[in-house]
């Protein structure tokens, strides 16, 4: 039960980092590599405001989120609108660039070293049910990631926003001539999957570590969980974390053996079965 | 009247090497490096550039094509030509089987898979540890000297020309091979590929084809780098080395011989300068470049010497 | 035959002649270490380890004015890459000494060149055993892996220990590690009550933690590459309650190297770890080289790379002062062997047989030392030589 538990708790984690590439990749089509980075900030300004302002943790993230989608609409503004149009190929190579100067940056502000986040006692330690070990900080990644999830669905799917969002990527020019606001539409979703992502990075440091090759360490995984995911989908994302953490950790407990495979080789199966992926809308271009 | 300037551009170009020789002759190592790193570039041009199939785990090839020759020079058979041949055969085994996989989905999946494929074959190698030397890198590799002739040297002369000549041969070849028929309907295929079947191309089979042979000039890279540096790391396998991989190829141009290598030029150059001056920090510079180049320059090198030709001639 | 001889005496003599004019030339010392890239912070250690020798030192050696070239082969790992550097460094920078090497692939490659081109190689990291025997002109002023992890398992034998779960990362140092540490617990009569290995890169330990905390083991043996994992492992060790559950975990010290103890933070409390080196070890050596360090570098804490980079570098000056500023790589190695000095870890020496380090090495504990986290030495093993050779 507990390697339920855990594979679930693994899963979200990976779900909270990769969300935001589920919005600019998913959503907006556009391959932003340099996700990673949005998710770096995050957690160094978490870090920051923890261990030298004394913020306290929970406080910090809705500062995190907020910072963090600045960050993002200010990039949007002055780069990344630029090359909406722009192939897949040329935005991999523009995002790989950000990602080294953001690398380069964090290095010359915070140094190579890894940075230290304690975690509130109050989000500490295991409560214990008749075979099953809770770790609090786990559940409360279950929490936060469920909500944000069901958030995220809700408003692409429910609400007005959302579906002008749908209309506007599916086709800007439709959506333009309907009256619909594409240029503020997108700078807010963008704003939104940098927030996101620097949220995620937040929440991930205290397991994944921080430092400043944060944003290529993990960039496989982002990457995984979108693909396996299916593009455009956050209901697609949200199952294939769980799939893929219950997978990996399941594995890593009955068959320590296989170690590192079992993530790629559950992702190239399900890419073969689904190469679209779970719930992919379209073929990305 | 353009092919002759054309052509006398290119005979200009395969000067520059030779020139180098004289003139950087105290670089030898890094431009031998230089060399085999464009053979590796030019192998994802055969598939990205020409057949539009996107990879994210190149690397793959050129790290199995790396210790094919590796371990067979270790286990005595240490001719350099010979480990080129095992390093190609190799690799267009394992580009023929996973093409397969590879070939299915969109640009996105075909990302994925490359990577997943090449992530699992780097844990492998990382856990054959007894056979492939793990993380701390296959040592014994004794190479007999070229052609029975001329051994490796400390200064790279010999490594310098062996990796240029076999860089020149294999991309004389690839010149022949994109202006054939058969690299013809590959352009197709990127530009239209629902109506190349109409027209009677068998699109998977030259899909397949092309990834096989893009897989073993990747392995060939793969042995040079071997058997000029005597040593495989498992670092040959790497994510890195996969996307640092793209990203000359777009630098360049993709979809371009010449961009390959030119890219691989200005950013082997570029990496070795800023790291030079400044080796904490010049990752940072790399990085604006590049953003740089997307932003006013998104056709590579060879798109911004074209339209400069262009201009001048008018 | 009698005429041949003294031409060659003659031209011996001339040559030395030649070398002691030399002398008054800068000696270049060539530093190939990865300063970005995932090991930036181990480039970082070392450089700081080697400038701060030549800023409390002075920068002369044997009356030659030292030049340092610092060549960034990151990422570390990629054997093609330094060797290149280290091609570059002999053949167009005309350095005397090949020194650093954080990672080893990267001295595995370098070794024939140092050899080929009759340069002295002085290894300030690399900790794979064999590192040492890839050249006669290579010497090591760090430690080997075999070295540190033979120590704890005596320790644990010796404490009470009897059964111990081993988790190692999955890579050919973490094979050594385990290697090492089974044979000498083995021997000393302990038990393996279970052994996993994890991916090198790996975000969640929730599952091989579950597993230990089912099989029950008196303690747990550790080695993963300092950094995110080593945080990560510690956490989830707290958090799952297994020190509650008295198993202890015992790890060789680079685990909790200073570099990195601030980010694990409280949950290393009460570690037990064999190591060189700590910041906390009582010495007017350390004591100087530890306020030095912070004058120098206030945003960083001295570890064991520092050290291996600053005692590198003292071994260079010392050989130089002997042989009169010549760096002959056959001169410097003679007098590099058995040279014994007092490093800021303690009293250390150069093995003349393997060219390895010979050092203590200490067993220490993880407490709150004012308000900073330190590694407290509790016992030692002195100058220990690597098993790993033997």
């Amino acid at each position: 039960m507990t390697v339920v538990f855990d594979g679930i708790a693994s899963g979200l984690l990976l779900f909270l980092i990769s969300v935001g590439l589920s919005v600019t990749l998913g959503l907006m089509n556009f391959v932003n590599l340099a996700h990673g980075a949005f998710a770096m900030f995050g957690g160094y300004v978490c870090v920051v405001l923890l261990n030298r302002l004394g913020v306290p943790f929970l406080a910090t993230l809705p500062i995190v989120f907020l910072a963090s989608a600045l960050l993002g609409v200010l990039l949007e503004r002055t780069l990344y609108r630029r090359l909406y149009g722009a192939s897949h190929l040329d935005q991999v190579l523009f995002s790989i660039g950000l990602v080294f100067m953001s690398i380069s940056t964090a290095h010359y502000f915070f140094g190579a070293q890894q940075q230290p986040l304690q975690l509130p006692p109050m989000l500490l330690g295991q409560f214990h049910l008749p075979g099953l070990d809770i770790g609090v900080y786990r559940l409360f990644l279950i929490v936060v990631g469920l909500a944000i999830a069901f958030a995220l669905q809700w408003m692409l799917t429910g609400t007005r926003f959302g579906a002008q969002l749908r209309a506007a990527v599916d086709n800007p020019r439709a959506a333009r001539g309907l009256g619909i606001d594409v240029d503020r539409i997108f700078v807010l979703t963008f704003a939104l999957g940098s927030g996101l992502a620097g949220l995620g990075g937040a929440l991930g440091v205290d397991m994944l570590g921080l430092d400043p090759g944060f944003p290529v360490k993990y960039i496989a995984y982002f990457l995984i969980v979108v693909a396996v995911g299916g593009s455009g989908s956050i209901k697609g994302s949200l199952i294939a974390s769980l799939i893929l953490g219950i997978g990996d950790v399941a594995g890593k407990y009955y068959i320590p053996q296989a170690g590192a495979f079992v993530i790629y080789a559950i992702m190239v199966l399900m890419l073969i079965v689904r190469p679209q992926g779970l719930f992919g809308r379209t073929a990305a271009k | 009247m353009s092919r002759d300037i054309s052509m006398r551009a290119e005979y200009a170009f395969w000067l520059l090497p030779v020139l180098a020789y004289f003139v950087f002759g105290e670089n030898l190592a890094l431009l031998s490096q230089i060399a085999i790193t464009a053979l590796f570039v030019l192998s994802l041009d055969l598939i990205l550039g020409y057949a539009g199939i996107i990879s994210l785990g190149h690397a793959a090839f050129f790290g199995l094509g790396a210790y094919a020759a590796g371990l067979l020079a270790k286990y005595g058979w240490g001719d350099p030509l010979l480990g080129l041949a095992a390093g190609a055969l190799v690799a267009a085994t394992a580009g023929f089987a996973s093409s397969f996989l590879v070939l299915r989905g969109s640009d996105l999946t075909r990302l994925m898979v490359t990577l997943g494929v090449s992530l699992m074959l780097f844990e492998a190698a990382n856990k054959l540890t007894d056979f492939t030397g793990g993380v701390d890198g296959l040592q014994g590799v004794e190479m007999q000297p070229l052609l029975g002739l001329f051994s490796f040297d400390l200064y790279s002369k010999t490594a310098y020309w062996y990796s240029l000549a076999v860089l020149f041969l294999l991309f004389w070849l690839a010149r022949r091979l994109v202006r054939s028929p058969f690299g013809l309907s590959l352009r197709g295929i990127k530009q239209n590929v629902t109506r190349m079947p109409a027209l009677g191309t068998p699109v998977h089979r030259r899909l397949v084809a092309i990834y096989s042979i893009g897989a073993a000039y990747a392995g060939v890279a793969g042995a040079l780098l071997t058997q000029t540096t005597q040593f495989v790391s498992l670092d040959v396998m790497a994510f890195s080395r996969s996307a640092e991989l793209l990203l000359i190829l777009v630098l360049g141009g993709s979809g371009n011989l010449y961009g390959a290598l030119i890219g691989t030029i200005v950013f082997m150059a570029a990496h070795h300068f800023l790291a030079d001056i400044n080796p904490q920090y010049w990752q940072f510079w790399l990085g604006a470049a590049l953003v740089l180049v997307v932003l006013f320059a998104r056709d590579g090198i060879m798109g911004m010497l074209r339209r400069l030709v262009t201009r001048g001639a008018q | 035959m009698q005429h041949l001889k003294k031409t060659i005496a003659a031209a011996t003599l001339a040559l030395a002649a030649s070398l002691t004019t030399q002398a008054a030339e800068p000696v270049k010392i060539g530093l190939v270490l990865p300063m970005t890239g995932p090991f930036a912070a181990y480039g970082k250690q070392i450089e700081h380890g080697v400038k701060l020798y030549l800023a409390v030192n002075g920068d002369t050696f044997g009356g030659r004015k030292v030049e340092l070239i610092v060549k960034d082969d990151s990422p570390g790992t990629a054997g093609d890459v330094s060797k290149r550097l280290a091609q570059e460094l002999v053949v167009k920078d005309k350095v005397d000494i090949l020194a650093g090497f954080a990672l080893t692939p990267s001295a595995f490659a370098v070794a024939p060149v140092a050899t080929e081109a009759k340069k002295p190689m002085v290894v300030m990291n690399a900790a794979t055993s064999a590192v040492t025997t890839k050249s006669n002109y290579l010497v090591r002023t760090s430690m080997t892996l075999p070295q540190n992890a033979a120590p704890i398992a005596s320790w644990a034998a010796k404490n009470g220990i009897k059964t111990v779960f081993t988790l190692v990362a999955d890579y050919g140092p973490g094979y050594d590690a385990e290697g090492q540490f089974k044979k000498t617990f083995v021997a000393a009569g302990g038990q393996i009550s279970g052994e996993v290995r994890v991916p090198v890169k790996n975000p969640d330990f929730a599952p091989y933690l579950q597993k230990i905390k089912d099989t029950k083991p008196d303690a747990v043996f550790l080695f993963l590459p300092p950094g995110a994992e080593t945080i990560a492992f510690m956490k989830g060790y707290t958090e799952r309650g297994l020190a509650a559950a008295g198993i202890r975990l015992i790890a060789t010290g680079d685990l909790v190297d200073e570099d990195i103890l601030d980010a694990i933070g409280d949950p290393a409390l009460g570690l037990i770890t064999s190591f060189h080196y700590s910041e906390a070890h009582k010495s007017p050596g350390n004591k100087a080289y530890t306020e030095a360090y912070y004058k120098a570098y206030p945003k960083d804490r001295p570890n064991f790379m520092s050290v291996g980079g600053y005692d590198g570098m003292h071994l260079i000056a010392e050989v130089l002062k002997k042989t009169g500023g010549n760096t002959d790589a056959d001169k410097f190695i003679e007098a590099a062997k058995g040279m014994k000095w007092i490093s800021p870890r303690g009293p250390i020496s150069i093995d003349p047989a393997t060219r390895d380090i010979v050092q203590n090495i200490y067993i220490r504990k993880v407490e709150r030392v004012g308000n900073k986290l330190q590694n407290v030495e509790l016992d030692h093993v002195a100058d220990f030589k690597d098993p790993g050779k033997q």
